[in-house]
């Protein structure tokens, strides 16, 4: 069974979303996302200052048997990258909701945010995939 | 083409890995072991098999490090034996069974169609004079394979016999031979009791071994025999030492348990394709098929044209090819830059000489182009820490190309594989 922390926000495609303070949101992939592709070894980020529209592919995640978008929560500026997972792409294997984030981004609505999932409703949508 | 000491046995590729989970096919006889053990299971050819138990990399360095132990029990096991045998085996194989003089000797070759084309590749092993040959053939054709030897041996005096009464564990790894020996010198496969065992290819007598284990680690590479109940081959798909056991089905759970017990990592597809390309080993259905022969498909080593008078199937398309010269080649690349290589990928050949625009910086579109190719394998290394592939390029591309992905021209370098071989990167 997949962790999926209470206090993040999610979406369809298996991104998780943090508020951190000054209207910045940090963005990853979940467990369960990790889980399935496997071991990571390739992370292609979005350049910085970037604009992203929500669901936009903004970059890649290579895992040893696939390749898989990375699919932008919400619409926004690129504001941070996780420059770590270019020499350690397992960091989201270990740590998918701590060191292994992967972009920092500023909506352009903080409404937005309201559209995504709760982690009960994250959950709810795993089990009706089976996991 | 290098090295024939470990030639592939074989195997397709996993597909992608299904997120939902829940498909079921035909199960091996170790499908309930895979499910207690954790596995991450998977539609490979209409079998369901293990992807991966846990980490799929860590599975990998086992096999390079100590040992693994792999259920390959979806490959067909066919036993051909009668007075016409070695006849059939001469017509249907591109490679030449008269090269098997001993019992116990195996033999890599591929099975073509008449335009030359790879049907399959195989690995047969020639149990001796009175009980024939027994081949192991790709899962995914086996039952075409089977559908394809019959129709040749129509007419002839020939017993052909799938062996689904067997499962195959392939054991690999620098400490995998010492771990199934150990096996069998505690008493697995009814060694000391033969009264009905099947054939042994090279009897006590010739090693002066008296337990199992000794007679397990007495095989040559590339021989086989059976001792007891267990036919041990010393082959395999990983690049590394080992052995690939056919066993019968009621006994794969148990042997599985004590190799784990021996610190034998259980080890799923995906790590068996990281490392059968490291080993520079072509997987069917990929690397080649019914429309490429083996001279562009870095098989040209296991044709035997020699002695001309064996009229094998595909013999006269083969002659065609080798007397004008293959215009395509499998060639070996490692990724220079940052990604990861994928089978279909575009492959681009810069023309060599100065101003050439090979390292210019990864754009795509710079330079004139000698021709095109395809990535058909590629993955991420994790002996080497970075991508390689196997692609099939024109006869002339020399030491560097580009390959296209997303949209982006990315630099790689041309090698002759292996990339790895006996736990040693063979390439910087």
């Amino acid at each position: 069974m997949s962790s999926i922390p209470d206090d993040l926000q999610y979406t369809a495609t298996h991104e998780w979303v943090r508020v951190l303070s000054g209207g910045v949101v940090e963005v990853g992939i979940t467990d369960h996302a990790q889980h399935a592709l496997g071991d990571l070894v390739f992370v292609e980020a979005p350049e910085l200052a970037r604009r992203v529209a929500a669901r936009e592919s903004y970059g890649v995640v290579e895992s040893v048997k696939a390749a898989s978008d990375l699919f932008s929560p919400v619409a926004g500026e690129i504001m941070a990258v996780n420059e770590e997972l270019a020499s350690a792409p397992e960091r989201i294997n270990q740590d998918p909701y701590g060191a292994g984030w992967i972009a920092r981004i500023r909506p352009d609505d903080a409404a937005s945010l309201s559209t995504l999932l709760s982690a009960a409703e994250y959950g709810k949508l795993l089990e009706t995939q089976g996991d | 083409m290098p090295q024939a000491a470990v030639p592939p046995e074989t195997l397709e590729v996993p597909p992608c890995p299904d997120l939902t989970g829940g498909f079921m096919g035909r199960e091996t006889p170790l499908f309930e072991l895979h499910r207690s053990l954790g596995a991450r299971l998977i539609d490979f050819g209409g079998w369901s098999l293990p992807l991966h138990y846990a980490s799929q990399i860590e599975e990998h360095h086992a096999v390079r490090r100590s040992a693994g132990v792999f259920d390959v029990s979806h490959m067909g096991i066919v036993d051909v034996r009668g007075p016409d045998a070695r006849v059939l085996l001469e017509t249907l194989l591109a490679n030449d069974v008269g090269k098997l003089r001993s019992a116990g000797q195996a033999l890599y070759s591929c099975m073509l169609n008449e335009s030359g084309g790879v049907v399959d590749d195989l690995i047969v092993y020639f149990v001796g004079t009175e009980h024939g040959y027994r081949m192991v053939v790709n899962g995914a054709t086996r039952s075409g394979d089977l559908a394809w030897i019959r129709r040749h041996a129509a007419g002839r005096r020939i017993e052909i016999l799938e062996r689904t009464d067997l499962a195959l564990l392939a054991v690999q790894g620098p400490l995998a031979r010492e771990r199934v020996a150990s096996l069998l010198a505690h008493g697995a496969a009814g060694v000391a009791d033969t009264a009905d065992a099947p054939p042994t290819a090279s009897a006590t007598a010739t090693t002066g071994a008296t337990d199992g284990g000794e007679l397990a680690l007495s095989l040559e590479p590339f021989h086989a025999r059976s001792i007891g109940r267990w036919f041990v081959a010393r082959t395999g798909y990983t690049g590394e030492d080992g052995f690939e056991v056919m066993m019968p089905a009621a006994e794969a759970e148990e042997a599985w348990r004590r190799l784990n017990a021996l610190g034998v990592a259980s080890c799923g597809l995906g790590a068996r394709d990281t490392l059968r390309l490291e080993a520079g080993l072509n997987l069917y259905g990929h690397d080649m098929d019914q429309s490429t022969h083996p001279y562009e498909s870095g098989l040209g080593w296991t044709v035997a044209l020699e002695p001309r008078d064996r009229r094998f199937v595909g013999r006269t398309a083969l002659e065609a090819v080798a007397a004008a010269g293959s215009p395509r080649k499998l060639v070996g690349l490692v990724l220079d830059d940052r990604g990861v290589l994928r089978a279909h990928q575009k492959v681009s050949i810069p023309e060599e000489g100065p101003g050439r625009g090979a390292n210019a910086g990864g754009h795509a579109g710079v330079g004139a182009h000698a021709g095109e190719g395809i990535v058909t394998s590629g993955t991420f290394s994790p002996t080497l820490q970075r991508s390689i592939a196997l692609a099939r390029v024109p006869a002339a591309t020399a030491a560097h190309v580009q390959v296209e992905i997303r949209g982006r021209a990315l630099n790689a370098r041309v090698v002759k594989p292996p990339f790895v071989r006996h736990g040693r990167p063979l390439i910087s």
